[in-house]
């Protein structure tokens, strides 16, 4: 019991730090003069920091160092109840949004996943669409990440909780000898290549109003848009380039983005094995589909086909979702393959969702291995990715990691029918929201949204959302006898 | 020449035999086991102190104070470079060798450099013999190559077998078949007994021969005395060492290459740093591993493990199952000769590939290449001739007209860039490098004094 409290502690000051978040939708309805939004804002600021900081002064005496299993617990209640928070502006500003709907909207944005279940987003108030790309933006790096750089009363727990926060299976590679540097370091990475694709949105000719949300959106892999019509709206060739181009870094690591500016050698992207796969993957990708939905008559030109082709694998396969085609008019070869990219193609340390590049390369390989030690039963044979060897330790949790991803996937796909969603869209919906991708196909493809599900069908998609944001196992692990176990 | 050489471990003994037969050498031993250091003392003319080599007093006792070079050889590598930094600081010892086996130290050239590490000269045994043992691999038919003048010019020894085109012919007729590949016969062993290569003197099957060649020429000069063997594909190396390791490092570009290691920790070890070799962990004297890694289709099968007699009945079973070619590491030389051309068709002497490097240091005057061949009897050297011709008995003459010593020639010149075979009208000039070759090594001394202007 002493322990949560003093998980509720930290978890007071993680809330009094969110709600300094706030600022950011206060200013903008400043400047385009929203007065219910401004009140809004400021009293939803107020109510966060004041709770926040109730927590923290009524557990104040039971402060003391995280233990690593106190992580995973931080993690998941943070999650939860900052996802309460960023709701509640929503809930209260957007009319008819209910508390189920504000929920998605809060965890699609947290998430990455960039669902939204809004409709009539050209004519939503500037500080609500911002407030959505915001959340965005926060929940790409992660809110922990975040506070681990910038609080300094984290101190030693500070690592367990990253670890338990950051995506990818390989977490004890630091950047710097302190955790709080690292921290610092890969946020200020993330500020710096938001701000330069910000700029490049605006050049491009985005307002910059739009350039802010579009580019908090892509650098995150999140998706959300300022339009219903999604990136489509801007008929741009040059603003979807830029898009496309950002959504490529943002799926690299970005402790691989840290060393490349620290050192200044470009080669390190070709020496890490998952950039470069990602790479060959999406190339190889676009080529084939390209092929494909020219095949089927989609397009008059090549030209049309590859630029529609392009944006839409990428803005799928690396988990954004933004839309400029309706892809569910493609044959279906080409849409479920956009789905399976989408599963695979993040990296380690990137903000995108999914299985990450790195699991799936460590799978290939030990398929691999294990053909190679049939043949060879005395080998010895350690697993590489790029050189480095790979302890089986991690082969193993690789293993581990994915089953409980497919059964979840199946599990909830199977309550998704339950509550009478027809297959391809339950499936796709678990998958899309799982991978924190967003569109899927049927009910919820990319000319829909989320708007037309039930309460029952919106809480197992953001439920999904939750799980393939923080990786299953941070969440999954509260549920063990063995955690509460003293 | 005083020699002080620290560490009496099977390399540092070797080198003290060979440096201690050499009639102008004093060389003192110094070794922790005193044990090791009686024995040696009944055995060969040496002095020996006992205690840790690193420390300034037992240094001090082994006579650092005039030693002229200081050869440590003991298994540490940094026990060596320390010693080797005291003898500087200390004794101002004017040349000062070290055994480095690390890599992780020899590739950094700059601590050897002046004024870095007081290391003058490093060997690494471990690294020449792979570097032999990549050479007879890349030349498979030969039982011995050794380099001069950078690698320009190649001293091979090699079988006579049948198919070779030159077997049963007498040694003139080689102009016929290669008028332009210039080479030539350095030395014929029948038997065991040197026959000196004159024009008339026909080679039979199954002499020993050495020859010289530019590099490029070996090939071609190999098929004179060997019917042409096909490249090598397939290598099984056994035993995951030092040298093993250094082997399939070195080979795993080129070659399908297999790595068999007993200890299962090593073999992982091994595994992880390397890239395309299959490493194996068990037993290279288990027939059934062999059979099923296909030892039958195995160009060549290298043992190349810690205990010799585990190298040799490794290579003999590889070569009973079928191993086209096998090669053991074999330090008694005189195991070697039991062995080779029986059942194991190469034996590699770690010892003699390491002495060579080490005698280049201790030889007076020119000598810049020393190569000790046939167990240390006989030698190929390689010297740079200086002086007038008015005073020198070799500069300005032709070789025909030196009066060497019985049992050793003149093979080749390396004159600037460009290789000389020797003919006897070729006339030496300074600054040439002349490469020798020594049926007895014995000789050694005449003919330095020969060479020695003055």
């Amino acid at each position: 019991m002493r322990s949560i409290l003093a998980v509720v502690n930290v978890l007071g000051s993680l809330l009094a730090l969110f709600a300094a978040f706030y600022l950011l939708p206060v200013v903008t309805a400043l400047i385009y003069g929203e007065t219910s939004e401004l009140w809004n804002y400021l009293q939803c600021a107020g109510i966060t920091l004041g709770f926040g900081l109730a927590l923290l002064l009524l557990t104040r005496a039971h402060r003391t160092e995280l233990k690593p299993r106190d992580g995973y617990l931080l993690v998941s209640l943070s999650w939860l109840f900052v996802t309460a928070a960023a709701a509640l502006p929503l809930m209260r500003g957007v009319p008819h949004l209910s508390f189920t709907d504000a929920c998605f909207e809060a965890m699609s944005g947290l998430s990455t996943t960039g669902s939204t279940v809004i409709n009539g987003l050209d004519n939503l108030p500037h500080a609500v669409n911002l407030w959505r790309h915001a959340l965005h933006w926060l929940g790409g790096m992660g809110i922990i990440v975040l506070a681990v750089a910038i609080l300094p009363l984290l101190g030693v727990g500070g690592m367990q909780m990253y670890r338990a926060e950051t995506p990818g299976p390989v977490k004890d590679a630091k950047l710097t000898p302190r955790i709080t540097e690292t921290a610092k370091a890969l946020w200020l990475v993330y500020t710096g290549i938001s701000a330069a694709c910000i700029g490049s949105l605006i050049l491009a000719g985005m307002s910059p109003f739009d350039a802010i949300c579009h580019g908090f959106s892509a650098m995150s892999l999140g998706g959300f848009s300022t339009h219903d019509t999604s990136v489509a709206y801007f008929h741009s060739q040059a603003i979807e380039t830029v898009l496309m181009i950002f959504m490529v870094i943002a799926a690299v690591n970005f402790s691989t983005h840290y060393v490349v500016l620290r050192r200044g050698d470009l080669g390190t992207y070709k020496r890490d094995p998952e950039a470069r796969w990602v790479v060959i993957w999406l190339a190889v990708s676009i080529l084939i589909l390209t092929l494909v939905v020219h095949h089927a008559g989609q397009y008059e030109s090549y030209g049309d086909t590859i630029r529609h082709v392009a944006f839409m694998t990428i803005s799928i396969a690396t988990t954004t979702g933004f839309v400029t085609a309706d892809y569910s008019y493609w044959p279906m070869f080409a849409s479920m393959w956009m789905l399976f990219l989408t599963c695979v193609i993040p990296c380690t340390g990137s903000t995108g969702g999914g299985i990450k590049m790195f699991r799936a390369l460590i799978l290939i390989k030990q398929f691999f291995r294990e053909m190679f030690v049939l043949v060879h039963p005395q080998a010895v044979a350690p697993l590489r990715i790029g050189g480095q060897v790979v302890p089986s330790r991690i082969a193993f949790s690789v293993l581990a990691f994915i089953f409980v991803y497919f059964m979840s996937i199946v599990v909830m796909t199977f309550a998704q029918l339950l509550t009478g969603m027809d297959f391809v869209s339950a499936f796709t919906a678990t998958v899309s929201s799982i991978n924190n991708t967003g569109p899927g196909l049927g009910q919820v493809g990319p000319a829909h949204n989320y708007a037309d599900l039930s309460d029952v069908q919106t809480w197992i998609c953001t439920l999904a959302m939750f799980l393939g944001r923080i990786e299953l196992f941070t969440f999954l692990v509260l549920f063990s006898p063995t955690f509460w176990r003293k | 020449m005083k020699v002080l050489i620290l560490g009496a471990g099977q390399v540092g003994r070797t080198a003290a035999w060979h440096l201690a037969r050499e009639p102008d050498n004093e060389v003192t031993v110094v070794d922790t086991d005193e044990d090791i250091l009686r024995d040696l003392q009944g055995r060969i003319d040496v002095r020996t102190v006992a205690g840790n080599a690193s420390y300034p007093a037992i240094l001090e006792a082994a006579g650092i104070a005039d030693t002229d070079i200081l050869v440590a050889l003991t298994s540490s590598d940094e026990v060596n470079m320390v010693a080797c930094e005291i003898a500087s600081a200390l004794y101002r010892t004017p040349t000062k060798i070290a055994r480095i086996r690390a890599p992780e130290y020899t590739r950094q050239d700059r601590l050897f450099a002046p004024g870095a590490l007081a290391v003058d000269v490093w060997i690494s045994p471990e690294q020449l013999v792979t570097e032999y043992i990549e050479r007879l691999i890349q030349h498979p038919g030969a039982l011995q190559i050794v380099d001069f003048a950078d690698g320009k010019v190649r001293l091979v020894g090699m079988l006579a077998r049948k198919g070779g085109l030159l077997v049963g012919q007498q040694l003139r007729t080689l102009r016929d078949h290669m008028p332009n590949a210039d080479a030539r016969i350095a030395a014929i062993y029948r038997k065991g007994r040197f026959v000196p290569p004159e024009g008339e003197t026909a080679i039979e099957e199954g002499d020993e021969i050495f020859f010289v060649a530019a590099r490029d020429n070996i090939t071609r000069m190999m098929g004179e005395i060997t019917r042409a063997e096909e490249r090598v594909r397939k290598v099984l190396i056994a035993g995951g060492g030092n040298i093993g390791f250094r082997l399939a490092q070195a080979l795993e570009k080129q070659y399908q290459v297999k790595l068999i290691e007993r200890d299962p920790q090593r073999a992982r070890r091994v595994a992880e740093r390397l890239q395309a070799t299959i490493v194996l962990q068990g037993d290279a004297q288990d027939e059934e591993l062999l059979i099923e890694e296909n030892v039958d289709s195995t160009d060549v099968f290298a043992a190349v493990t810690n205990s010799e007699e585990a190298n040799v009945l490794s290579a003999m079973l590889a070569k009973r199952l079928g191993a086209r070619k096998v090669l053991a590491l074999i330090n008694r030389p005189t195991y070697g000769d039991l062995m080779e051309n029986r059942m194991i068709d190469i034996t590699v002497s770690p010892q003699t590939v390491f002495i060579g490097t080490l005698l280049e240091h201790v030889r007076k005057g020119d000598v810049v290449r020393v190569h000790s061949l046939r167990s240390g009897s006989a030698e190929a050297l390689e010297t740079v001739v200086h002086g007038l011709q008015e005073r020198s008995r070799v500069v300005g003459r032709r070789i025909e007209e030196i009066n060497l010593p019985a049992g050793a020639s003149i093979v080749a010149i390396v004159r600037a860039e460009n290789v000389l075979i020797a003919h006897h009208d070729t006339r030496i000039e300074p600054e040439d490098h002349v490469i020798m070759f020594l049926a007895d090594r014995r000789q050694v001394d005449a003919v330095q004094r020969l060479f020695h202007s003055e």
